[in-house]
C-alpha cells in the first residue's frame, strides 16, 4: 500500500503537470495509528504467553526453582489427566452456546423488527445485567434454584426434574449442584454476548427485501428460510464464537453452582495454580485450551463459509 | 541457563540461546526481556527467550536480606487483613482497639482487608517476595500451612522477642509448640480456628448427626453435604474419624481417608466442597450437615437459629491464623509492637468479643466477661479444658509432601 503511494503514477500525457503524489508525507502515519494497539498486545498479550509458554515446559518445585528443561510430556500428562474435564468444556460450552441461540435470535429478531419504539428500551435491558458483578450475577442463581425454593419446587411437582435426572443432567430432586445448573449458568451469563451482533446482523438487512420475496409470493417461512437466516449468518457466527469461546475457558459457574462431577478445565487450571502450586501443569494446560479452541473456530468459521462476522 | 544438559536439547536450543538474551540472572527483568525482543529474538530465537524464563529458587533469599528497618524514623504500619477479622465500632468505619494503639503509641496503622483466600494471596505476594523485594505490607494473616511455608521458603522475617513481652507470656499452651515454627520465632497467632459440624436443623428433618462418619454414609444426607476446599480441614476431621492422629499420621493412613472421601463423592453423597461460602448454602436448608469453621457458626447461628454445631467425639481440628511480617518489610518493630499489643488482655478481649473466632490468648476470660459475658463462657471463644482436650492440629507437610497431597486432594474434588 505505502509503495504505490510513493511511486509517482506515469504521466498522462507528456502535457500532464507534473506533480508530486499526495501526502508523501504520511507513508509512516498508518504505523504510528497501529503503535499503541501493538505495544498494548505486545505487553499484556506476547510477553505473557511468552512466560507462560516457557513455564510449561519447565520442571521444578517452588523450593528448587523452576528451570526450562523442554519437559514436553507435561503436556501429554495434562491432557491424558484432564481429559474428561477438556471434553466435560467443549460439551458444556456448546450446549450453552445452542441454548443461547435458540434463546437469543427470537429475541434479537424481535428488537430488530418488532420493537418499534421500545426498542431501545429492549436493548437496554438486555445489557442491563452488565452493571452488575459477573459473580453477583452467578450468586443470584443459587438463590433461583435453592432447593426449596418455588422454580425447583414446580419442576419438581411438574416431574420434570425425574426427566432431566433420567437423562443424567440433575440429581435427585435438585437443580444446583448438577451439570443443568452450570448449562443454565454459562447460558445466562453469556447470552448478550449473542443476541448483541445477532442484533447488529438483523438490524442491517433491508425490508424491502422481506417485501420483494413476499411479492413473489414466498411464504413468512421461505421469506424466513431462504432470506433473513442466510443474510443474518454473519452475527450467527460472530455470536456463537462470543458465547463457545469464553463459556468453554470460564470456571466461575462450574464453581459455584456445579458440583466435582462439573468441573471444567477452567477449574483444574485454576486448582493447578493456586492449590496444588503446579505452575507448569497449569501453563500447559491452558495452551492446550487454546490451541483446542483455535482448532474448533477455524473448522467451524471454514465449515460456515463467512467472510466478514458482522 | 549454566546448569542445562546439552544431550536433553533439541539441537536448535543451544544456538537459541546463544542468540537470546545473555543475562546470567535467569529470572527475566522486564527490561531484558524488552531488549530481548528489540533483538528480534521474539520472532527468531522464541526458544531463547522461552528459556530465559525460569524462576530461581524460593530459598535462595533466605537470610541473605538483612531488612532495613525504618520504624524509628517513619510512626507508620502497613497491616493487611481478612475481611471482616477486627472489631469495628457502630459506624462501621473505625476500628477502636487500632485507634486506642495508635493513641498510645503514636503509629498510625495502613489497615486493609485485602486476604480473602490463602492461595489467592500467595499468588499476588509471591512474585515480589522471591524477586526479593517489598510487597509493601509490614504485616500480614495466613493460616498456619501457609505461614509454614513461607518460614520454609525464607521469605518472612525472624521476631524479636525483647518486643514481644506481653505476646510471650501471655500466648495460650495450645499454641505454642506448632511443628512448623517451634517457640514461635518467626510467627503469633491472631486467631485460633476450631473446624467443627454444623447443621441446619430444619433441613436435616430429624436425621441425628454426631460424626464424619454420618456426613459421608447417611443415605438420607445425599446431595446435601458439604466438605471444606482447606484439605487440612477436610483430611484432617476423616483421619480422626477413621481413629488416625493428624499429627502425626503416614502416607497410607492420608490415601485410607481420601478413599474413605472418594466413596462418599461417588456415591453422590457430598454436594460441593466450599470455602467460606458454605455459609449461605447451610442457612438457606441446601446444605443439611457440613464441615464448618466455629467463628462462622456462632455468627451464623445468631442469624439463623436453625444453625447448630457439634464436636464430634473424635475430636476437632484446630488451626491458626498467623501475623507474620514478610521479608523487607520496612517497620518491623512497628509490627511486632502491634502484635505485643493485640497480646494484652484487654485489647484480646474487646477484639475476641467482637470476632467470636478462638482467642489465642490466656487470661482474657475476665476481661471478656465485662464486655460480654456470653462469649466469655463460650468454649467455641475460649476453650475450656474439656475442648482444649479434643483439639488436633494437622502436621507440617514437607514440600514434597504438600504436593503429593494437594494433588490427590484436588483430584478428589473433581480436579
Amino acid at each position: 500500500m505505502t509503495t504505490t503511494l510513493t511511486e509517482a503514477p506515469p504521466p498522462l500525457s507528456p502535457t500532464a503537470p507534473e506533480r508530486t503524489p499526495p501526502r508523501r508525507r504520511g507513508r509512516l502515519t498508518p504505523y504510528w495509528l497501529l503503535l499503541p494497539g501493538i505495544l498494548w498486545l505486545v505487553l499484556f498479550f506476547l510477553l505473557p504467553m511468552v512466560y507462560q509458554a516457557s513455564t510449561s515446559v519447565q520442571t521444578g518445585s517452588l523450593e528448587q526453582g523452576y528451570e526450562v528443561t523442554w519437559h514436553f510430556a507435561t503436556y501429554w500428562d495434562a491432557l491424558s489427566a484432564y481429559a474428561p474435564q477438556f471434553l466435560r468444556s467443549v460439551v458444556y460450552a456448546a450446549a450453552a452456546t445452542v441454548l443461547c441461540l435458540l434463546l437469543g435470535y427470537p429475541l434479537a429478531y424481535l428488537i430488530a423488527f418488532r420493537a418499534g419504539r421500545w426498542r431501545n428500551l429492549i436493548m437496554v435491558l438486555v445489557i442491563a445485567p452488565f452493571f452488575t458483578s459477573f459473580l453477583i450475577r452467578t450468586l443470584a442463581w443459587k438463590t433461583i434454584l435453592a432447593d426449596g425454593g418455588p422454580l425447583v419446587g414446580a419442576l419438581n411437582t411438574l416431574h420434570v426434574l425425574d426427566v432431566t435426572g433420567w437423562l443424567g443432567w440433575t440429581a435427585g430432586d435438585r437443580v444446583l449442584a448438577t451439570p443443568l445448573a452450570v448449562v443454565c449458568g454459562l447460558t445466562y451469563n453469556f447470552l448478550p454476548f449473542m443476541v448483541l451482533p445477532l442484533y447488529t446482523s438483523l438490524e442491517r438487512i433491508d425490508p424491502r427485501l422481506h417485501e420483494a420475496s413476499g411479492d413473489l409470493y414466498a411464504r413468512p417461512s421461505t421469506t424466513f428460510r431462504k432470506v433473513t437466516f442466510p443474510l443474518s449468518m454473519p452475527g450467527v457466527v460472530s455470536g456463537t464464537l462470543l458465547t463457545f469461546i469464553p463459556a468453554t475457558g470460564d470456571y466461575v459457574n462450574a464453581d459455584l453452582l456445579g458440583s466435582t462431577d462439573t468441573r471444567m478445565v477452567g477449574n483444574v487450571i485454576q486448582t493447578q495454580f493456586l492449590r496444588v502450586l503446579d505452575y507448569p501443569t497449569a501453563a500447559a494446560l491452558s495452551f492446550i485450551l487454546m490451541a483446542a479452541i483455535l482448532l474448533m473456530v477455524t473448522v467451524y468459521i471454514r465449515r460456515s463459509g463467512t467472510e466478514d462476522l458482522v | 541457563m549454566e546448569q542445562y544438559e546439552p544431550d536433553r536439547l533439541f539441537p536448535a536450543h543451544p544456538a537459541a540461546v546463544r542468540r537470546g538474551p545473555r543475562s546470567a540472572r535467569a529470572f527475566p527483568t522486564r527490561r531484558s526481556l524488552l531488549r530481548s525482543g528489540a533483538g528480534g529474538v521474539l520472532a527468531a530465537g522464541g526458544l531463547g527467550t522461552l528459556s530465559a524464563c525460569g524462576i530461581p529458587p524460593a530459598g535462595s533469599t533466605r537470610g541473605g536480606v538483612p531488612a532495613e528497618d525504618h520504624s524509628a524514623k517513619e510512626k507508620r504500619l502497613v497491616f493487611s487483613n481478612w475481611t471482616e477479622y477486627m472489631d469495628v465500632d457502630d459506624s462501621g468505619k473505625r476500628h477502636p482497639t487500632l485507634e486506642a494503639f495508635t493513641r498510645r503509641t503514636g503509629i498510625e496503622v495502613a489497615y486493609t482487608e485485602d486476604i480473602n483466600d490463602n492461595n489467592e494471596f500467595f499468588g499476588k505476594i509471591k512474585p515480589q517476595l522471591a524477586a526479593g523485594q517489598d510487597t509493601g505490607r509490614d504485616l500480614i494473616v495466613l493460616t498456619d500451612w501457609l505461614a509454614a511455608r513461607l518460614i520454609r521458603l525464607g521469605w518472612v522475617q525472624k521476631l524479636d522477642p525483647a518486643n514481644l513481652p506481653h505476646a510471650f507470656a501471655n500466648l495460650s499452651p495450645q499454641f505454642r509448640e506448632p511443628d512448623w515454627d517451634p517457640g514461635r520465632a518467626y510467627s503469633y497467632p491472631w486467631q485460633g480456628i476450631s473446624t467443627v459440624i454444623a447443621y441446619n436443623r430444619k433441613a436435616l428433618d430429624g436425621v441425628e448427626v454426631t460424626s464424619v462418619s454420618d456426613l459421608l454414609d447417611d443415605a438420607r444426607l445425599k446431595g446435601r453435604v458439604g466438605l471444606l476446599t482447606e484439605m487440612r480441614d477436610t483430611v484432617g476431621m476423616t483421619l480422626l474419624d477413621m481413629g488416625k492422629d493428624p499429627g502425626r499420621f503416614t502416607g497410607d493412613d492420608y490415601d485410607a481417608a481420601i478413599a474413605r472421601l472418594q466413596r462418599a463423592v461417588d456415591k453422590g453423597q457430598i454436594r460441593r466442597f466450599t470455602g467460606n461460602d458454605y455459609t449461605s448454602d447451610l442457612s438457606k436448608g441446601d446444605l443439611a450437615a457440613c464441615l464448618a469453621w466455629a467463628g462462622d457458626v456462632v455468627q451464623l447461628k445468631a442469624d439463623n437459629p436453625d444453625v447448630g454445631f457439634l464436636v464430634p467425639d473424635s475430636g476437632y481440628i484446630t488451626s491458626s491464623d498467623n501475623l507474620l511480617v514478610p521479608a523487607r518489610a520496612r517497620h518491623k518493630t512497628n509490627a511486632e509492637r502491634l502484635i505485643d499489643y493485640y497480646y494484652e488482655p484487654r485489647a484480646a478481649a474487646e477484639l475476641a468479643a467482637y470476632i467470636n473466632y478462638v482467642c489465642p490468648v490466656d487470661g482474657v476470660k475476665e476481661e471478656l466477661a465485662k464486655i460480654d459475658a456470653d462469649a466469655a463462657d463460650n468454649p467455641l471463644i475460649l476453650p475450656d479444658k474439656a475442648m482444649q482436650a479434643r483439639s488436633h492440629a494437622f502436621r507440617s507437610l514437607s514440600a514434597a509432601e504438600e504436593t503429593a497431597c494437594e494433588t490427590k486432594f484436588a483430584k478428589l474434588t473433581g480436579a
